[in-house]
């Protein structure tokens, strides 16, 4: 199953339609979250509000998360150890009130499983990659042994 | 001669600060390590069955954010820690404070969640903690805080 989301916040009709479009052609069923927007899907399981249980038990039984460039979002992706694809939303199609997704995903790709989609043209082969991950779990991201080895170096008051 | 592990007290309230706190888990393991959380159920499911609860406030609520303050103090007293470490948010601010006053070290990691600005406690913490880090190069360059990588 592919959990997309988009937070509950605010709509993202871009990538919900992008993913609707897509949806037949992915071999196994979707499920979005479609937050605020007013796009109905077709080919998905929607809800516009899928509760903080619920949503971790999906993200749980997901091969995959679609999802607006939210950290919380990330942060649930990597408790799990499930691969995340992330589509910034963008200020000027008045997706958000500025454009601290492009930061954010600039910031993040390339990170052990999360890929980013700049945008909808981008999505089908964004996905096709990340079904094709394998055994990134294990692997740490240099930022995270930064400041794993920056913290132990704190507790133990070591100079750096 | 054999020293005692550093004790540690880890604080993050419910949700993702406290994602961000059992992500650093693994860099904490040689220390003996006392959680403290708003949401003590939420570290059941992580498997720390004996973290400690800290009421909830938020710089809106002056009352709670006393009675968060006080119980802050209360608890630090009791654990002694050598180390205060907080992923977030006030409680854990609070008890970075309290830390202070016993002499502890301090550490604040602003949530990876605030890429553009340092949160309120991440501003205090920069003039009250020892430490104040961020998770984002950008933040460090325009506040002053530290960049020693992230949780991602």
């Amino acid at each position: 199953m592919i959990l997309v989301t988009v937070g509950m916040q605010l709509g993202f009709d871009r990538l919900i339609a992008a993913m609707d479009a897509l949806a037949p052609k992915l071999g196994m069923p979707v499920i979005a979250q479609t937050g605020q927007g007013t796009y109905r899907p077709q080919h998905m399981d929607a809800r516009a509000k899928i509760a903080p249980d619920e949503f971790e038990t999906l993200v749980q039984q997901s091969r995959l998360i679609v999802s607006h460039a939210g950290i919380g979002t990330v942060l649930t992706a990597a408790r799990f150890v499930r691969p995340i694809i992330l589509m910034p939303r963008r200020a000027a199609l008045g997706e958000h009130r500025n454009d601290h997704q492009l930061a954010t995903v600039a910031n993040l790709a390339g990170r052990p499983g999360i890929l980013v989609a700049m945008d909808e043209a981008a999505l089908a082969p964004t996905i096709a990659a990340g079904l094709a991950l394998e055994n990134w779990g294990a692997v740490q991201s240099s930022t995270a042994r930064g400041l794993h080895t920056a913290l132990a170096a704190f507790i133990e008051n070591r100079p750096r | 001669m054999r020293h005692s592990p550093i004790t540690v007290l880890a604080v993050a309230s419910g949700g993702g600060h406290w994602e961000q706190l059992m992500l650093l888990r693994p860099a904490m393991t040689p220390y003996a390590v006392r959680y403290a959380t708003t949401e003590p159920a939420m570290a059941a499911q992580h498997g720390i069955g004996d973290a400690e609860r800290l009421p909830d406030c938020n710089q809106n609520r002056p009352l709670q954010s006393a009675l968060c303050a006080l119980a802050a103090m209360q608890l630090v007293l009791k654990i002694r820690p050598q180390v205060v470490l907080s992923t977030g948010a006030a409680p854990g601010f609070f008890c970075i404070l309290a830390g202070r006053m016993i002499g502890a070290r301090t550490l604040w990691i602003d949530s990876v969640a605030n890429g553009e600005q340092l949160s309120m406690c991440g501003k205090l913490s920069k003039i009250f903690a020892h430490e104040c880090w961020t998770q984002w190069e950008d933040v460090a360059a325009s506040t002053g805080a530290r960049y020693r990588g992230a949780v991602l």
